[in-house]
C-alpha cells in the first residue's frame, strides 16, 4: 500500500495517555459507591431516593444551564453526577426531596455554571448547596430522626456536642450513651447520610489514591492536623481524638470535598498548606465555635484562599539558583 | 551486576520530579542494523544541523565519490556536508525540509559503485585543537535528534573547568532502538570514543547513562569497559529509571552529576558536556578511518510498516525508498513521523531525504493513537506534576491565550524544552505543548519589540 490519502500532520506529542476527565469522575463515583451502599443499609432505601433526586436535578440543571448559556454540553464529563452524589451525602435522611433538589440547583447553577463550569468554580458546589439549605431550612437540616433498625434515636445524643461539652467543662470521660468507637467506624450513629460510615469513606479514599486520582497530601494533613489539636485539647486522651476523627463530616470532607480539583491548590506545597488550614479551622470551630461542626465552613474558607496559597507556592522553574529565588521573593513582596 | 543496581537506586533518589511513563514499544530492539542497498539518488540539504547553512562547493555535472566534501561554510556553528554516494551531481537547488523550511540542496545520482573518495585518510590528531578540527571536518552533528554541531560543544577552553562527559544512551523516546543497538553492536567504538574524548579534552569523569529497561546494553558496555580500559575507574555506567524524558540534556546532567543547569544556561556552565552515544562511537570510527558522516542508523517502525527494523542508510536517501525497503506499508499510513512519538515531527509526505539528525521513521495506521477530544481544564494538576522543568503548563496556557507578557515572563516558560509530557498526561486532551510554544513566541516578539 502506498500513501494515497493525505497524511495527518499535527504537533508533537503524537501519543497521549488514556486518562480523560470523564474517567477521573467515574473513578470518584466508584469510590463513593461503598459509602452509598453503607448509607442505604444504615438509613434505609430513602437514601437512594435522595441520591436519585440530587444527582438527577444536578445533571438536569447542568444540561439546561449549558443550553440556556449556548455552550457545549458538559454533562458527559460526569462531574455533575459527582456533585449530586456529594450533596446527597451531606443531607439528613429525613430531608424533603424537593429541598434536596433545590440544593443541587444552587450547587450547579449558581456555584458552578455561573462561574464558567467545570474547573472554574472557586468554592465547592456541593458544600455551598448544603450551606444554603442549612441557612434556608435550619430545622429540616438539623433533624436527625432516622427510621433505622440499627440506631436507637431516643438514646443516642450527638457525639460532637458531647465532645464539646467535655472540652468546655474540662473533664474528659465517656458515658454509656455515646456510640461505641466501632459503631462510629461502621456508621451506626446519627449524621448526614454519607458521612457516618468512616470505614466505607476511607476505602473509597484508598481507591482514589491508588488510582492516582487524588494525592494523599490533603486528606493526611487535614486529618492529621485535627488529630494533633484534639490530642492537645483532650490532654493526650486518644479516645477523645478517635471520636473527633470519626465524628461529623471530617472523613467525607477530608477525602472527597477538600480534594476537589477546581477548588484546591495544584502544587504539593499548596496542598499541604490547604490541608493544615482546613484542619486548624475545623478544630477551632469544633472546640470554640457555636456550631457543633465546622468541616463545610473550613473547606469553603480555605477554597477562597486558594489563589493566594497558589501564588505563594508556585515552584520556581528547574535550576533557578537559590539567591535568585530569594531575590524574586523579595521583589514579590 | 550489583554495581549498576546500586547506582540505579542512587539515580532514583537523585532523580528530579516530573516526567511520565509512556509505553516503551521497543519492537525493534532485537534487530541489528541492516545495511540499506545503494540508493539511486540522494538529496543533501545544506541545512542538516542547528546553525548556519552550508554553501555547495560542487555544481551540477560534477562527479563525486563517497566522503567527498560537497558543502561547507566558514561560520563556526555549522557542519560540513559530504557526498554519501558516488556518482554525478544532477542538481543544486531548493528543496523542502520535513519542518517546512526551504533549503538549498545537492542532488547526487548514484553510479552504483559507492566508490570511496581517494582523499580519505585518518586525521592526524596530536592536540586538543587538532581533535576539535577533526570533529568539525567529519561533519558530525548530534545524532540523537537535535542536530547540534558536535565540535561546537567540544571547543571549550581548557580553563573552563569542564570535568564531566555524559554519554546519553537513555533513548527515552518510545519505539526508537538505534542507540540501544549501538551499545550492543558497537560497544567497542563507544568506549574508544570515550577514551579519545578523555585523552584530548581532559574529562575527569565519564557517565554513560542508560535507562534501566535496557539491561543488556548496560552489561555489554560494562564488559567492554573492563576489556578496553581495565585500569580506568573514571568511566561509570548509570542505570536511570525508565521514565520519559530521562534523555533530555538537563535531566541527564542532573541524574549523572546532581548538578542543575540554571534557566538559559548550558550543561557546559555546570561543567558538563552531554553527547549522544552514537555520536561518541562515530568519533572513534572517524579517528580510525577518516570517513566522514555519510550514513546513519534509523529505526523504521510503527503499525503501518510491514517489517519494522533498524536500517543503516546513506544520508539523503528518500524516506520513500527506505519504507519500501522495509516491505512498504501493510496498512494505509495515517501519520508519518521522523523521530519519536513524543517529540518527533509529523511529515507531509514521504518524498523527503533522511537528514543527519533523524533517528527514526515511524508510520502509523489510523487508530493507533487514540485522539482525545479537547474538554475543559479540570485543574487536576497532572501537567504541573509531569513537567520536568517545574512549570505550570495549565497556567502558562491561560497566560498565552491572554497574551499576558508580564505573567509569561514570571512563569519561566523559556526553560520549556517541549518534551510533551504535559500534553501526554492531560486528561482534558489539551494541546499544552502548543500553548507553551505560543507562549515562547509571544515572549520572543515582545523581546524583539523592546
Amino acid at each position: 500500500m502506498s500513501v494515497s490519502k493525505k497524511l495527518t500532520v499535527s504537533a508533537s506529542p503524537h501519543v497521549r495517555s488514556s486518562a480523560t476527565a470523564t474517567g477521573i469522575m467515574l473513578d470518584v463515583i466508584i469510590a463513593l459507591i461503598p459509602s452509598l451502599i453503607a448509607a442505604t443499609v444504615i438509613f434505609g432505601y430513602r437514601v437512594l431516593m435522595i441520591t436519585i433526586v440530587t444527582v438527577g436535578s444536578a445533571v438536569l440543571s447542568e444540561y439546561l444551564c449549558r443550553k440556556v448559556m449556548k455552550r457545549h454540553n458538559t454533562i458527559g464529563d460526569l462531574s455533575a453526577v459527582v456533585t449530586g452524589l456529594l450533596l446527597g451525602f451531606n443531607l439528613p435522611v429525613s430531608i424533603p426531596l424537593w429541598m434536596a433538589a433545590i440544593g443541587s440547583v444552587v450547587a450547579i447553577v449558581v456555584v458552578k455554571q455561573m462561574f464558567g463550569g467545570i474547573g472554574q468554580n472557586f468554592v465547592n458546589p456541593a458544600l455551598v448547596g448544603r450551606i444554603v439549605l442549612m441557612a434556608s431550612f435550619p430545622t429540616q437540616m438539623a433533624t436527625w430522626a432516622a427510621k433505622s433498625q440499627f440506631i436507637d434515636v431516643s438514646t443516642t445524643a450527638s457525639p460532637l456536642s458531647q465532645l464539646k461539652t467535655m472540652f468546655t467543662e474540662g473533664s474528659i470521660s465517656f458515658s454509656g450513651d455515646m456510640p461505641k468507637l466501632w459503631q462510629m467506624l461502621v456508621g451506626l450513629r446519627l449524621g448526614s447520610v454519607g458521612e457516618v460510615c468512616a470505614a466505607a469513606l476511607i476505602l473509597g479514599g484508598i481507591y482514589l489514591i491508588i488510582r492516582r486520582v487524588i494525592s494523599p497530601a490533603i486528606p493526611l494533613t487535614y486529618i492529621g492536623t485535627v488529630a494533633l489539636i484534639m490530642l492537645i485539647a483532650g490532654k493526650g486522651n486518644l479516645t477523645f481524638v478517635a471520636y473527633h476523627l470519626l465524628s461529623g463530616g471530617l472523613m467525607l470532607g477530608a477525602i472527597f470535598m477538600a480534594t476537589d480539583y477546581s477548588t484546591t491548590p495544584i502544587n504539593f506545597k499548596g496542598k499541604l498548606i490547604f490541608g493544615v488550614g482546613c484542619g486548624l479551622l475545623t478544630a477551632m470551630i469544633r472546640l470554640f465555635g457555636s456550631l457543633p461542626e465546622g468541616v463545610s465552613f473550613s473547606i469553603i474558607i480555605m477554597n477562597i484562599l486558594v489563589p493566594h496559597i497558589e501564588r505563594l507556592t508556585t515552584p520556581k522553574p528547574f535550576g533557578t539558583p537559590k539567591e535568585e529565588k530569594k531575590k524574586k521573593e523579595a521583589e514579590a513582596k | 551486576m550489583k554495581g549498576y543496581s546500586a547506582s540505579g537506586i542512587l539515580s532514583a533518589v537523585k532523580e528530579g520530579r516530573g516526567g511520565v511513563f509512556v509505553a516503551h514499544s521497543k519492537n525493534t530492539q532485537d534487530c541489528a542494523c541492516v545495511r540499506f542497498p545503494n540508493p539511486e539518488k540522494v538529496v543533501l540539504p545544506m541545512q542538516q544541523h542547528i546553525g548556519a547553512p552550508c554553501e555547495p562547493v560542487v555544481k551540477a555535472g560534477d562527479e563525486v565519490k563517497v566522503g567527498q566534501l560537497i558543502a561547507d561554510t566558514d561560520k563556526f556553528v555549522s557542519a560540513p556536508i559530504h557526498a554519501t554516494v558516488s556518482g554525478k551531481v544532477t542538481a543544486v537547488g531548493d528543496v523542502k525540509l520535513p519542518n517546512g523550511v526551504i533549503s538549498k540542496a545537492v542532488t547526487i545520482e548514484s553510479d552504483g559503485e559507492m566508490a570511496v573518495f581517494e582523499g580519505i585518510e585518518p586525521p592526524k590528531v596530536s592536540s586538543r585543537d587538532d581533535f576539535v578540527k577533526a570533529v568539525r571536518a567529519s561533519g558530525l552533528v548530534g545524532l540523537g535528534g537535535a542536530g547540534f554541531p558536535t565540535h561546537v560543544k567540544l571547543a571549550f577552553s581548557p580553563d573552563k573547568n569542564i570535568d564531566t562527559l555524559v554519554v546519553n544512551a537513555a533513548e527515552c523516546e518510545p519505539y526508537i532502538t538505534v542507540d540501544y543497538r549501538e551499545c550492543l553492536d558497537n560497544s567497542e567504538y563507544v568506549i574508544r570514543g570515550i577514551l579519545a574524548l578523555k585523552q584530548y579534552l581532559g574529562f575527569k569523569q565519564v557517565v554513560i547513562a542508560v535507562e534501566d529497561n535496557k539491561p543488556k546494553a548496560i552489561d555489554k558496555l560494562s564488559e567492554t569497559i573492563k576489556k578496553l580500559a581495565p585500569e580506568d575507574h573514571s568511566i561509570r555506567i548509570m542505570a536511570l529509571k525508565s521514565k520519559y524524558p530521562q534523555g533530555a540534556e538537563k535531566m541527564m546532567v542532573l541524574s549523572a552529576t546532581g548538578r542543575k543547569v540554571p534557566p538559559g544556561k548550558l550543561p557546559a556552565d555546570v561543567g558538563c558536556v552531554v553527547m549522544n552515544v552514537a555520536s561518541v562511537a562515530f568519533i572513534a570510527r572517524y579517528l580510525e578511518t577518516g570517513k566522514p558522516l555519510v550514513s546513519r542508523s534509523l529505526t523504521v517502525d510503527g503499525s503501518a510498516i510491514h517489517t519494522p527494523q533498524n536500517v543503516r542508510v546513506p544520508i539523503g536517501t528518500s524516506i520513500d525508498s527506505i519504507i519500501e525497503f522495509c516491505g512498504g506499508f501493510k496498512e494505509e499510513p495515517f501519520k508519518i513521523i521522523t523521530g519519536g512519538p513524543m517529540m518527533g515531527l509529523a511529515i507531509i509526505g514521504t518524498d523527503l531525504p533522511v537528514l543527519k539528525q533523524n533517528n527514526a521513521i515511524l508510520a502509523f495506521a489510523d487508530g493507533t493513537f487514540k485522539v482525545k477530544p479537547e474538554t475543559d481544564c479540570i485543574r487536576c494538576g497532572r501537567c504541573a506534576e509531569a513537567c520536568p522543568m517545574s512549570l505550570m503548563p495549565t497556567l502558562v496556557a491561560r497566560f498565552a491565550k491572554a497574551k499576558d507578557v508580564n505573567s509569561l515572563q514570571k512563569s519561566g516558560v523559556v526553560v520549556c524544552m517541549e518534551c510533551g509530557s504535559c500534553s501526554y498526561v492531560c486528561p482534558a486532551g489539551k494541546p499544552l505543548v502548543q500553548h507553551m510554544r505560543l507562549a515562547k513566541s509571544i515572549l520572543r516578539e515582545a523581546g524583539a519589540k523592546k
